[in-house]
């Protein structure tokens, strides 16, 4: 990582120019004094460098190089085991290992439905309060905002008592009707999780939606106002359109959110069976690690980190291509 | 879930009010918007549009407002009557049972989210501070890598890191410490980010250059000049920070094994797995679960003020 290059707080280079910069460039520096603030500078960046190699670049190192290994068990167990280095043996077995596939299908699926829904769902709600007919815009923001201040683990163990297969409050509330939901059984415990999830962060999206949204020059509105325009179609024609940039913001986080999928299935699985100890791919290289498997662990989660990296940059060229 | 803040959009969102007041962005972003448009509204899309949005509160508040009803009933009656309405009163004795469960395991579950979420976002917070300000500020070797690492940095998912800590922390012998939770809970790459934009737009060149004149050195320019300065922002770093340590279930249950070290994310879970042995009560859980969320409200209704009224008076500059 680049992070190495930043030398610290050392005289030396303190005079130097910054990298790259254009030789013929007028140093902008010279109005900074770059020769005594510099070294100022970079004791103040020092703490944020040499923790963020501590505890950002160094496991990402390590994960990587400990994925290479493979680990060796004599069949009777009386040795400790040893790790022996077999570079693609852990990718391998990963990309062969059905639980583990399993569990990145199950998260594509989730991710597929769930994202659009939740931020359809956001949009839509930061339209709602942003459109003149709303009343009581302050108590709506906070409402759906409110969720976010809940813990993830507190919300899955809250909504695992609403779903609870022998007492559910929401079959209570539904008794009426007559009908009962099996929120855990095998068809709905996906889409549980997902409403959990949606529930969750729903609210949080819509305010970074909602704050485009407020950034809007209101020249821009009153022209398509008077152009006739009606409020649907300056919703729809206008508003998002400004606001898709604060949308792939939100969308580009829920990707990768939903790639790293745990607490909210980890929490429900102590309520249901239908939730396996493999469910989600990061609940699998937890299940390697409490076998003591570290190495494949690891290679898990490289693996999971580099789908998601692709599925960004996927996501990327997509939408960009489509804005030119 | 986590995904990292984009407070200065958040915090921005809280603070514009209707009558149109600005973000903290560099420009003023939000020109005051005539609102006179409600008078063009008819009654029927008013009670549309509102009726709709009702709807969705209910689905937000509803289960919040069930685990507080639940929470107040008494052990036994947590599931009976109506889930939605007051039964069998008991809250303070349940407040009571809990905290004296184990000799007062939850106050010290309590005590210890509060102790990583103070401190990490304290001490995050000065630190994301001082590296956005370097980086908006000064010019030094490696800025341009920093922040790009930085960029960077927000969009790895953070699962990559947590599960080696805890092997790399058992090698140096501070697994299962304070410190395995502190000190990745202290680096918040997305603070230094905000910290950044807020620096190059809160704290103008001339005030730094006039402080230089003064003779006074750049330490005491970022602590007694700056750092003042960027203070309405330090807040929203500061409460996100504080919210995603608070929340933070994956890193503290991979790095602590001990009882007396948890957070209170990471017992409830603990005790929630052993609801289905029986040996605790359903109910113990959800009294649990609602007192770990009211410290978090309270947290952000009462910095919300601060932090909305320190978000406005930053924008009339």
């Amino acid at each position: 990582m680049t992070i190495s290059s930043i030398p610290t707080a050392d005289p030396r280079h303190a005079q130097r120019r910054v990298p790259g910069a254009p030789a013929g460039a007028p140093v902008r520096a010279d109005r900074r004094r770059p020769s005594r603030t510099a070294r100022y500078a970079l004791w103040f960046v020092a703490p944020f460098v040499v923790l963020f190699a501590g505890v950002y670049v160094a496991p990402i190192c390590y994960a990587v190089y400990q994925s290479l290994f493979r680990i060796e068990r004599d069949a009777l167990g009386l040795t400790p085991p040893t790790e022996v280095l077999d570079p693609l043996f852990n990718y391998s077995a990963a990309l062969q290992d059905s639980a583990f596939l399993a569990s990145l299908g199950r998260v594509l699926l989730f991710g597929v439905v769930q994202v659009p829904v939740m931020l359809g769902f956001a949009l839509a709600l930061a339209l709602l309060i942003d459109s003149a007919s709303a009343r009581g815009k302050g108590f709506f923001r906070l409402a759906s905002f409110a969720p976010y201040a809940v813990p993830t683990v507190v919300s899955a163990l809250m909504w695992s008592f609403l779903y609870s297969p022998t007492n559910s409050p929401l079959n209570q509330l539904l008794e009426p009707t007559g009908i009962t939901v099996d929120f855990l059984g095998t068809q709905l415990t996906l889409w549980s999780v997902a409403n959990v999830v949606t529930w969750g962060w729903t609210g949080y999206n819509m305010i970074i939606i909602y704050a485009a949204l407020q950034g809007i020059p209101g020249e821009v509105l009153e022209a398509a106002k008077l152009d006739g325009a009606s409020p649907w179609r300056i919703a729809w024609n206008v508003k998002v359109p400004l606001v898709r940039p604060a949308i792939l913001l939100t969308a580009v986080f829920s990707i990768i959110g939903s790639a790293q999928l745990y607490n909210e299935p980890f929490v429900l699985s102590s309520s249901t069976g239908t939730i396996g100890p493999q469910y989600t791919p990061l609940m699998a290289a937890q299940s390697s690690i409490t076998a003591a498997n570290y190495p494949y662990a690891a290679a898990q989660s490289v693996i999971l980190a580099v789908g998601v990296a692709a599925l960004s940059v996927v996501f990327f060229r997509l939408t960009s291509r489509r804005s030119s | 879930m986590s995904a990292p803040a984009p407070a200065a959009t958040v915090g921005a969102a809280f603070a514009s009010g209707p009558s149109g007041t600005t973000s903290p962005g560099p420009a003023p972003r939000r020109p005051v918007r005539p609102r006179r448009d409600s008078v063009e509204t008819t009654v029927r899309s008013r009670v549309l549009v509102t009726g709709v949005l009702v709807l969705t509160s209910v689905y937000f508040l509803m289960p919040l407002w069930w685990l507080l009803v639940a929470a107040t009933k008494d052990a036994g009656y947590t599931f009976a009557g109506n889930p939605l309405w007051f039964s069998h009163f008991d809250l303070f004795g349940n407040i009571a049972d809990l905290f004296a469960y184990k000799d007062g395991l939850y106050a010290v579950w309590l005590g210890n989210a509060a102790l990583y979420s103070i401190v990490g976002a304290g001490v995050g917070t000065l630190i994301a501070a001082s590296t956005g300000y370097a980086i908006a500020k000064y010019e030094f070797p490696g800025r341009r890598a920093l922040l790009a690492v930085v960029l960077g940095a927000v969009l790895v998912p953070k699962v990559l890191f947590t599960l080696p800590l805890f092997l790399m922390f058992s090698q140096v012998g501070i697994v299962n410490t304070y410190l395995a939770v502190l000190l990745p809970s202290i680096v918040s790459p997305f603070g230094v980010y905000l910290a950044r934009i807020f620096a190059a737009s809160s704290v103008p060149d001339e005030v730094i250059e006039a402080a230089r004149l003064d003779g006074a050195n750049e330490r005491r320019i970022f602590f007694g000049v700056s750092l003042r300065m960027m203070s309405p922002a330090l807040v929203t770093i500061f409460l996100f920070q504080f919210v995603e340590i608070w929340n933070n279930f994956l890193l503290p249950s991979q790095v602590l094994i001990d009882e007396q070290l948890k957070p209170v994310t990471v017992g409830l879970v603990t005790w929630n797995a052993l609801v289905q042995s029986g040996q605790i009560e359903r109910h113990m859980v959800i009294i649990g679960a609602f007192v770990a969320v009211v410290p978090l409200v309270v947290a952000f209704l009462s910095l919300q003020r601060f932090w909305r009224s320190g978000l406005a008076t930053g924008a009339v500059k």
